[in-house]
């Protein structure tokens, strides 16, 4: 079998199938019920040090 | 005791003696807790001023010699390196095979002679202390830059589409300079790459370091790729008009602007990367996300489309490496993509933070963005195949690119309506804020250019559109109303914090900038559906035995009425931004200075108790 045809199997079927689950995965796991408290917390990061870099022994907000 | 630090200590600043005194001291470091303690048991009294002495030592001691040692080393090197460069770099003027690489090769001359003198008078100064807090002093820089190239870039936007409408404005004393051909990538490449590109630059070092609450990794290397950046600009810019081009849309740079863009970014990447690394805050913020997969793909792209052989190492001609259809895929592939990751993703990436920081309220849904995100990737690498509908490409190929293209519409108006949605509650702010006006409204040409760039990409669609106006229509109505309204809404928003001002100088001047570019993008976006449908329609009309019934002078000639007025658009959206570079000139000059406890964001742990 030529190359160019291999790949191009490959590519729409079994990359194609990976990729889409992948994708799946990712939008799943960011769903997922104890997610809640941890996207809220990073939503507010743009809010926390406008002026200054936070000190050495702070890490983090919460 | 055998030992006597005085010698040692009176020769410090010798810095060619280091390596010498280097090993000297290890040595006598490793003797000191001795010496010292049987000096202390011995005489007493004498063990206070001996210690002085041992103590001084130890400072000179420690790894601060060796990094003093290297530092010296290395500016040594750097020197005779700025220095052999620039004879290089004559050289390479003096045997140019053609104009355009004699006068990047002396540009170049000049820029490192320059660095020369630099670093020479730099010789011997004292150590600056280790500065803390944000690096801004590149952001201001880059925020100069941004409002500087953007006049230029759309200043020529002006003049090219003057050239259009008036042909005989293609001069004779300028042809092979200031012709229509010569001056078109000069625009293109002025407001993609430095006026977009600097506004990236400045924004994703802004925000890079407020979401992960550090200073900038690398120390000065952010302003090598900032001045490196610049030095692009200027070697594509003059190649351009003097003709070097390797003909590929917004790639047309030679191959050794290719390879020094090349290392200005792969020195992005280490900043951007390095600050994300070593930040403190456990998560890293959606923005950075949408920064990050923007620098690396644009690395990808920029690598892959731009391989190519030079002709000569002194001649400005290289060749490229694929030919043929695949030299067209690869270059779409490129350019979408740089519409995708350049345009879009980076473009994101600012939206995600200063629309809520502007709003003073989170964003919308922060779980929408991740998806927002991660559909984006995995969708806009395939839609490249839509530039090429009806041509060699395979069928199937340039299918999937219609496809995908169509499926990039959901994730594009998910990404609109989180932003919009920031918003919710204080819709108010669009009628008392002009700046939330400006974000507002580049959010939504970002829906109408993705709804209006899928319908496009339909193979149906296409065959009409494909080659008219109505392409420049749709990518100036998602330049113009995209990327340049959210970029004059994140400088408004930047000059005042970075440069301490209490406020803008004038909002008044924001409304009248606002309206004006409004106004352009309708003129311009309108005229050039005009124009494109009907070119379209000119060029299909056959008679009933089949022949075509316009010749091409013809529909050309039709154009020239919706030309006028597209030049009219571009002409009002370049005098809102320089009245833009005046307000912030104004603001910087005169602004009243921000006192630092009244900062109204300082300290805000929840951002919807800011009133």
């Amino acid at each position: 079998m030529e190359t160019y045809t291999l790949l191009r199997e490959f590519a729409d079927s079994w990359a194609l199938l990976a990729l889409f689950l992948c994708f799946l995965v990712v939008v799943i796991y960011t769903f997922r019920r104890s997610s809640k408290t941890l996207h809220r917390q990073s939503a507010e990061i743009p809010f926390r040090h406008e002026d200054a870099p936070a000190s050495e022994t702070e890490s983090g907000g919460s | 005791m055998t030992i006597s630090p005085a010698p040692m200590i009176r020769c410090l600043p010798r810095t060619w003696e280091i390596g010498v005194l280097e090993r000297e001291s290890a040595r006598i470091v490793r003797h000191v807790p001795a010496a010292q303690k049987s000096v202390g048991t011995a005489c007493p009294a004498l063990s206070t001023v001996t210690n002085l002495h041992f103590n001084q030592l130890r400072v000179y001691c420690g790894t601060k010699a060796w990094m003093e040692y290297w530092k010296h080393m290395l500016q040594g090197v750097l020197i005779t390196a700025l220095g052999c460069g620039s004879l290089l770099a004559a050289i390479a003027a003096n045997f140019a095979r053609d104009i355009a690489y004699m006068v990047n090769a002396l540009t170049v001359m000049v820029v490192l002679f320059g660095l020369f003198i630099w670093m020479i008078r730099r010789v011997g100064e004292p150590a600056r202390p280790q500065p803390v807090g944000y690096a801004d002093g590149v952001i201001r820089a880059g925020v100069v830059a941004t409002a500087l190239w953007g006049v230029v870039g759309m200043l020529v936007g002006v003049v090219i589409a003057l050239q259009l409408t008036f042909p005989q404005l293609n001069i004779e004393w300028g042809d092979g300079f200031l012709n229509f051909g010569r001056l078109r990538p000069l625009h293109t490449s002025a407001v993609i790459f430095a006026f977009g590109g600097n506004a990236l630059l400045c924004t994703s070092f802004y925000v890079v370091q407020r979401t992960s609450a550090v200073r900038l990794w690398g120390g000065n290397l952010a302003w090598f790729v900032f001045w490196g950046y610049q030095l692009v600009i200027v070697l594509a810019a003059t190649g351009y008009l003097l003709g070097a081009t390797q003909s590929k849309e917004y790639a047309e740079p030679e191959w050794y602007v290719d390879l020094w863009l090349t290392v200005v970014w792969v020195a992005y990447l280490a900043v951007f990367l390095g600050t994300i690394i070593k930040r403190r805050e456990p998560h890293i913020y959606v923005a950075n996300w949408f920064f990050l997969a923007f620098i690396i793909t644009i690395a990808m792209l920029h690598v892959v489309n731009n391989i190519s052989i030079p002709v000569s190492i002194l001649g400005s001609k290289s060749v490229q490496l694929f030919a043929g259809v695949q030299d067209a895929m690869t270059q779409w592939w490129y350019a979408h993509n740089a519409v995708g990751f350049f345009l879009t993703a980076g473009f994101l990436g600012m939206m995600y933070y200063f629309v809520p920081k502007q709003a003073e309220r989170p964003v919308y849904s922060y779980k929408l963005s991740i998806v927002h995100f991660w559909s984006l990737i995995f969708m806009y690498m395939w839609a490249g195949p839509h530039h090429l509908h009806y041509t060699a490409l395979p069928d199937w190929a340039s299918t999937l690119g219609m496809v995908f293209s169509v499926m990039l519409w959901m994730p594009s108006w998910g990404g609109m309506i989180n932003g919009l949605m920031t918003l919710s509650g204080v819709w108010d702010k669009i009628r008392t804020d002009p700046i939330i006006r400006m974000m507002v409204a580049s959010l939504a040409f970002y829906g109408m250019a993705t709804f209006e760039g899928p319908m496009m990409s339909i193979k149906a669609v296409n065959s009409l559109s494909h080659y008219t106006d109505w392409t420049i229509g749709h990518v100036h109505s998602a330049a113009l109303g995209w990327n340049g309204l959210i970029t004059f809404a994140c400088l408004y928003f930047l000059v005042p914090k970075l440069w301490n001002r209490k406020q803008l100088w004038s909002l008044n001047l924001v409304n009248w900038h606002f309206w004006l570019a409004m106004v352009g993008i309708v003129f311009y976006a309108a005229s050039m559906w005009v124009t494109g449908i009907m070119e379209g329609l000119l060029w299909r009309e056959v008679d009933q035995n089949g022949f075509l019934i316009n010749s091409f002078a013809d529909t050309v000639a039709a154009k020239y009425p919706m030309y006028l007025v597209r030049t009219l658009g571009g002409l009002l959206y370049l005098l809102g931004a320089v009245l833009m570079c005046y307000n912030l000139w104004k603001t910087i000059v005169s602004g009243e200075a921000r006192e630092k406890a009244d900062t109204p964001m300082s300290i805000t742990g929840t951002a919807g108790a800011v009133s």
